[in-house]
């Protein structure tokens, strides 16, 4: 079987998983705990932050664990927005981002604070005229996405932070559980303040994620109890689920599989331009791990039905969304022409694609074009 | 960064006399150690100060943040190095000092022309450069007296020399340079702060830590070397010596009535610290006493305890408050260690009321009738002895 789904999630690595077994053996007590067993695993975990902050350029900056993306998603814009309250009541965000913010900012509507979202153009990028036109003084909080899951638009994070930080006193959180590992990402510089990761999308374990941020910020808590993760997350850490997320970064960073991506990604915009009834939704900014297609007149599902027949993973343009019988909310936004919606897949590469699959993918391409002729004529 | 070396300026050390060799070789040997891991970083030391060069900025820069906790370090500045010709210093000035904001800032051009053969005089330099550096950043204001940014440059054969930062040091005296002491570690606030009040005044510590296992845990022995490691972040290793103090307390707590106990409990530390002092050739024994903190802290007490030997006890929290004493962990990081919630040795059979005023006569005539000296010698031979800073492999590096 050839899987070319990375972007819903990714096989987690055999040295990950070893050493999560590994440490679940030996570290299993509560961090909290006052015995030598506790202690250790206080210290596991303490050593697996301090490399992920190391990795990202803060080593002062503070990190809270969190159970993946969608957690950690809702803890930055719901506790900012309250921790940050007395500063203002106007938020920002883009009408492209994930579902774990978006109903978020949908949730923080209806407890009275005002939402602004930025529209994109047919590339799926927003506009940075416009994210300047609609910073207020009273914004605290803008939230954009680094890589759209859908389509793959990378938007211009550095300039938005630039633009935020001068002027205004808002701070930028940015959801890079797409582009970590394949883009830039770190907390120096001109960068977001804040940024969620997802273990399992680089071949780490599902429910490990975190919130990273820059020094002196802190969100108000939405999970309330024991006051573990310094009062801002609680619930039992983890010292395995931390070192498992803390190895899959090490090694996400100790990879390069971009120039590979990068070539995979031109030579099937090319090969697909040659057919009519197909279309890349392929932005100029465009991430070098998503690609995604759309046929003709055709449901995206039937694709992912015939590729699946033959050997091959895809998936429709999100996982999340793709139980849905409606184009999802990116697919509307980037305003794809009426036959072009219901047909759209997303490939999405992994470090263990090879070439040689690349080949199969356009064969098979092929004989399914092949097949929606016959069908139409 | 744009910084090719530091500049540091001695301390105290620079007020000594024939001495001072032998202060600034210390000082070296300390920076040596403390920057082992850098190791692009060279140190060039002079009779009045001392340079830091490397080609890597980054440990530099890795090397400059690690001089604020090094004592015998007055002040340094990070200084950028170009050619000796007028258009790369001015070029080079904006530079340095489009680090910082200068809004507002009063401003001052300070030129050395140790190269006489330099075309332009020091006023013309002075006025060359500050008109250069002025154009660029409107928001400055000249002031001779005293100006929050002062540019200084200096003119060698070799090149340019340009700084415009001073950072405070840590002062005090290189670690070393003042002799050995036996620091006794509790575990609490006070001697950690004593050990390093010690260690600015140039004394290097191995420590000593009594511990009763089973009634005190791995982790108070495990918070005792992490302070330690703490302590020895301050410019030299820290040696703890652990002695092993069950019995002796078990044999106190069944022979001595309970209101000497406390006294005569310290008397037997003394007497232990005083034999492994000598064994580690150490000159004196510091504590982290407090005048008046604690039953055992009373001057009748201090007085009774310290009755087991004439060797110095210095005792550098005397006079000190506690809140003066917490504010001082908390500077140096040894605060959160210290509040940890482990029993420690003294707190275990504590009796609930220790005398505050202990007649010698009685303590000494309670304890004739154990001979103590066959246990305090079996401690000391038996005492493990820890390194800190421990090695960094350690037991997780597999894991991540």
């Amino acid at each position: 079987m050839i899987y070319f789904d990375n972007s819903a999630t990714t096989q987690p690595e055999e040295q990950i998983l070893d050493s999560f077994v590994e440490a679940n053996r030996r570290f299993f007590a509560n961090p909290a705990s006052l015995h030598k067993a506790g202690k250790e695993a206080e210290k596991l975990l303490e050593r697996s932050r301090q490399q992920i902050l190391s990795i990202l350029g803060v080593p002062e900056g503070e990190l809270i664990f969190t159970s993946g993306g969608t957690e950690a998603n809702n803890l930055a814009v719901i506790g900012f927005a309250h921790a940050l309250r007395h500063r203002g009541n106007h938020l920002i965000t883009t009408v492209v981002e994930h579902p774990s913010i978006l109903q978020a900012f949908a949730y923080l509507e209806g407890q009275g604070f005002e939402v602004d979202y930025l529209s994109v153009d047919r590339e799926g990028v927003i506009s940075i005229s416009e994210l300047e036109t609609k910073l207020r003084k009273d914004t605290i909080l803008v939230s954009i996405m680094h890589v759209n899951n859908e389509i793959g638009t990378v938007q211009p994070i550095e300039k938005c932070a630039k633009i935020i930080h001068s002027n205004s006193r808002a701070v930028l959180h940015s959801d890079t559980v797409q582009s970590f590992g394949k883009l830039p990402v770190s907390l120096q510089g001109d960068s977001p303040d804040i940024i969620t990761i997802s273990g399992h999308k680089i071949h780490g374990l599902k429910g490990t994620g975190l919130l990273a941020m820059k020094k002196g910020l802190r969100p108000q808590p939405i999970l309330l109890g024991g006051g573990q993760e310094g009062g801002l997350r609680s619930g039992t850490a983890s010292a395995p689920n931390a070192v498992a997320l803390a190895k899959a970064i090490r090694l996400t960073e100790s990879g390069n599989d971009g120039k590979r991506f990068r070539d995979w990604r031109k030579r099937l915009i090319a090969f697909c331009g040659q057919f009519e009834n197909v279309t890349v939704l392929a932005p100029e900014q465009g991430a070098p791990h998503i690609i995604s297609l759309s046929f003709h007149s055709i449901k995206g599902e039937v694709a992912v039905n015939f590729f699946q027949e033959n050997g091959i993973i895809i998936s429709t343009s999100s996982a999340c969304s793709s139980k849905s019988k409606q184009a999802s909310h990116v697919i509307e936004a980037i305003q794809l022409p009426e036959k072009w919606k219901s047909g759209v897949i997303r490939i999405s590469f992994g470090k263990n694609n090879k070439e040689e699959e690349i080949t199969q993918l356009e064969q098979t391409l092929v004989r399914f074009i092949e097949l929606l002729k016959r069908g139409q004529e | 960064m744009h910084w090719t070396e530091v500049l540091i300026r001695y301390g105290e050390i620079s007020l000594k006399g024939r001495n001072r060799k032998k202060f600034v070789d210390r000082l070296r040997a300390n920076m040596k150690q403390a920057f082992r891991d850098l190791t692009t970083v060279k140190i060039k030391a002079e009779r009045d100060r001392m340079f830091l060069t490397s080609d890597n900025e980054t440990e530099l820069q890795q090397a400059m943040e690690k001089l604020p906790s090094i004592f015998g370090i007055h002040s340094f500045s990070p200084i950028a190095k170009c050619e000796a010709d007028l258009e790369a210093i001015k070029e080079k000035a904006i530079q340095i000092i489009g680090d910082d904001e200068t809004e507002g800032k009063t401003f001052k051009v300070e030129i050395k022309r140790t190269d006489k053969s330099f075309p332009l005089v020091t006023g013309e330099l002075q006025q060359a450069i500050g008109a250069h550096v002025l154009t660029h950043f409107p928001g400055l204001i000249v002031q001779m007296k005293k100006p929050e940014i002062l540019l200084h440059v200096e003119i060698r054969e070799e090149g340019a020399f340009l700084t415009s930062k001073v950072f405070k040091g840590a002062g005090g005296m290189p670690v070393g340079s003042n002799g050995h002491s036996l620091l006794m570690l509790s575990g609490g606030i006070d001697s950690p702060v004593a050990g390093y009040l010690m260690m600015k005044r140039g004394v290097s510590l191995d420590a000593i830590h009594f511990a009763s296992p089973p009634f005190t845990s791995d982790q108070a022995q495990e918070k005792v070397l992490d302070l330690a490691e703490r302590l020895s972040s301050f410019g030299a290793a820290v040696r703890v010596h652990v002695i092993p103090f069950t019995e002796i307390q078990q044999t106190i707590a069944a022979q001595v009535p309970n209101n000497v106990s406390m006294t005569t409990t310290r008397r037997l530390m003394l007497r232990i610290a005083d034999l492994v002092r000598t064994e580690e050739n150490a000159l004196a024994i510091v504590t982290g006493e407090s005048l008046g903190q604690v039953a055992s802290q009373t001057l009748e007490s201090l007085t009774a305890i310290n009755e087991v030997t004439s060797t110095p006890i210095l005792r550098p929290l005397i006079s000190t408050d506690k809140l003066d004493i917490i504010k001082i962990a908390e500077e140096i990081g040894t605060y959160d260690i210290s509040i940890r919630p482990y029993e420690d040795c003294c707190t275990i059979f504590s009796p609930s009321n220790p005398k505050t005023k202990p007649k010698l006569e009685k303590v000494v005539y309670y304890e004739g009738f154990t001979d103590f000296e066959p246990m305090i010698q079996e401690a000391v031979r038996n005492r493990v002895t820890y390194e800190t800073p421990r090695s960094a492999t350690d037991k997780f590096d597999d894991l991540l």
